[in-house]
């Protein structure tokens, strides 16, 4: 079968010739029209919008955006704040910078419904410190926005005032973290915050109820409004509607964005089809499906089990290449979906130098609250960087899997989780690779091998 | 400190983006270091007194967060992003070719004042890896021979000035 057309809903103008991030030009492809007809409905019905339209938070967690909506603590009388999380840092993901870079009144527009239908006053934009130029794209575009009356106070008469400022990180990827988010707008540390008792949605930013959000989820929130949530639902698959963006990077012959109706397109169809299959010579031998700290799958192996189409139970027997695209397959097959960052390895990577990679960069990026964490993410860097750079030894697998096993479920947030399951899966999956390393890695490199640690 | 009558105007005005002082303590030291190249002693105590802080306060976030340096680097920043993408591409051999170029190791000012190379964490661009930062700008595809012509960009550049 071959793969879909692509469904641009998100990405309708990226990369379109003549397409500028200014107003004049979004205005002119019928831009905040959607938000002028959202201001004549009550905020609930938008919200009941939302819901029904089953989106999922495409940040990473798949959690249903409605729901989230849903939990504020709407009685306290405390302002309730919406933040836009566009800290983009999980590696392999790339898509709210072309989002923000390229179409930034889209997202506005988005949180600006948003806001409307929680009835928040006051939005930030919380951009990762190493895009300076998407900041002041956004700035520029607010500005602009606030000047024609679709931001700020009594937006077009209608009595509504919301308020978006732009909030620079400065490269700790734990920000992405919503409550470490949120500390970091309060200026302090990121250090995220224990929960439950208290969520952002009922104590967050200040105190008062929160609602975090995705860029590209805000920006489904428009389309949603715009076609109604039961439309919505008819792109895509039961339980995962709407489109995906999927960020392929590493060995393929054309890395990049995509944007699929979710759960239509397979592994397989995406990385040999659409992105042109592997470099020439090679075969592929792993694939990341979610950002960096999905659990990784090898090619190869098959999965086997029983799932839900419509009513009924069927059996499904797999290979990497079968799996559709979705948050719920990919979990079945023991991974995730994620941010939709893939990241595939051909037969010429050593799977103890990649995982050595991801290591450091997790080990970098703890926040050092919790000790099992801290530590744990610390070790696993020092043993695979040993294995490579020093001496490796056969009872390296067993050692790393013992530190990674320690580690998830006893973190205050899911980091302990995210740099735990690299090391878990890779253990899991190419175990042998790691057994042998002491032995493979005397032999002759070839000379084109990248170093990969 | 001796700040910009416009750097000062931009701290005033950000202060006032939020209900809570402490809050503009990213915006602040953003706003520092681009106008005096890193965070000083003194810069930490000017923006505690400011935000009505303790200085603490101030230092925690600076030791935190990596872009906030406490040492002037060179004139120009080139940060080689280090993590898996790029890595696959050859991120670590553009960052070799920087070093080679300028002679000089990573988290290093070069002999003639010129340039810092860091190797970074991923830079969210993965898809066109490796890539660089060179200050503000994102440099797609840096592979050793791109990296030799934008480090002779730069030096070009230095000799304008």
């Amino acid at each position: 079968m071959s793969a879909p057309s692509q469904r641009r809903l998100i990405f309708a103008h990226i990369d379109e010739p003549g397409y500028t991030n200014d107003l004049a030009c979004y205005l002119k492809h019928g831009g905040y029209e959607v938000m002028k007809k959202a201001f004549t409905r009550p905020p609930a019905e938008l919200m009941d919008e939302v819901k029904k339209s089953g989106l999922r938070g495409r940040g990473g967690a798949g959690f249903p955006c409605g729901v989230k909506w849903s939990l504020v603590d709407r009685k306290s009388g405390k302002p309730i704040y919406l933040i836009v999380n566009a800290d983009e840092s999980e590696p392999g993901t790339f898509k709210d910078r072309y989002i923000i870079h390229q179409d930034p009144h889209q997202l506005i527009e988005g949180t600006i419904i948003s806001c409307f239908a929680n009835n928040v006053k006051q939005a930030y934009i919380y951009i990762r410190g190493e895009m300076p130029h998407g900041a002041r794209i956004l700035e520029k575009a607010i500005a602009e926005a606030r000047a024609a009356n679709l931001v700020g106070k009594n937006i077009l008469g209608s009595a509504y005032s919301c308020e978006i400022y732009v909030h620079r990180g400065a490269g700790a990827y734990i920000c992405g973290e919503e409550t470490g988010l949120i500390e970091s707008l309060e200026g302090k540390r990121a250090n995220p915050r224990i929960k439950p008792p208290y969520f952002p949605a009922v104590l967050g930013l200040y105190q008062c109820p929160t609602i975090v959000n995705n860029v590209e989820t805000l920006c489904h929130v428009k389309h949603i409004v715009d076609m109604g949530g039961e439309a919505y639902t008819k792109i895509g698959t039961p339980n995962n509607t709407g489109t995906r963006i999927f960020c392929v990077s590493g060995h393929v012959q054309r890395p990049g964005y995509y944007e699929f109706e979710a759960g239509k397109i397979t592994m397989g169809q995406l990385l040999n089809e659409v992105c042109g299959g592997p470099l020439p010579g090679r075969t592929f031998k792993a694939v990341i499906p979610g950002g960096s700290s999905a659990k990784i799958l090898r090619f190869g192996e098959r999965f086997m089990g029983k799932r839900k189409v419509g009513a009924d139970m069927v059996d499904y027997d797999w290979g990497v290449e079968d799996v559709p695209m979705d948050f719920d397959s990919l979990a079945m097959i023991g991974t995730m979906g994620g941010s939709g960052g893939v990241i595939v390895m051909d037969d010429s990577v050593n799977m103890v130098e990649a995982l050595a990679n991801i290591n450091a960069f997790y080990s970098h990026e703890s926040c050092g609250q919790c000790t099992p964490c801290r530590e744990g993410s610390l070790w696993m860097k020092k043993i695979t960087t040993r294995m490579v750079h020093g001496e490796a030894r056969e009872a390296d697998a067993a050692l790393l899997k013992g530190v990674a096993d320690q580690i998830p479920g006893r973190t205050i947030c899911a980091f302990g989780e995210a740099c735990s399951w690299p090391t878990q899966s890779f253990i899991a999956k190419f175990g042998d690779e790691f057994k042998n390393y002491h032995q493979d890695k005397k032999a002759a490199k070839p000379a084109d091998a990248l170093p990969l640690i | 400190m001796n700040l910009k009558p416009a750097t000062l105007a931009q701290i005033d005005e950000v202060i006032t983006h939020y209900p809570v002082k402490r809050s503009a303590t990213l915006p602040l030291l953003h706003l520092i270091q681009e106008d005096a190249g890193w965070i000083s002693k003194e810069a930490i105590e000017w923006i505690a007194q400011k935000l009505e802080l303790q200085p603490i306060n101030v230092y925690e976030v600076v030791t935190f967060y990596p872009m906030f340096r406490q040492k002037p680097i060179g004139r120009r920043h080139i940060k080689v992003c280090r993590t898996l993408s790029c890595a696959l591409t050859g991120g670590y051999k553009t960052c070799e070719a920087f070093q080679k170029e300028f002679g000089c190791h990573t988290g290093e000012v070069s002999a003639d004042g010129e340039v810092t190379i860091d190797f970074v964490e991923c830079l969210a661009s993965c898809g066109t890896g490796p890539v660089v930062m060179i200050d503000d700008d994102l440099h797609e595809k840096v592979d050793a021979a791109k990296a030799k012509a934008l480090s002779d960009q730069i030096r070009k550049e230095a000799l304008k000035k």
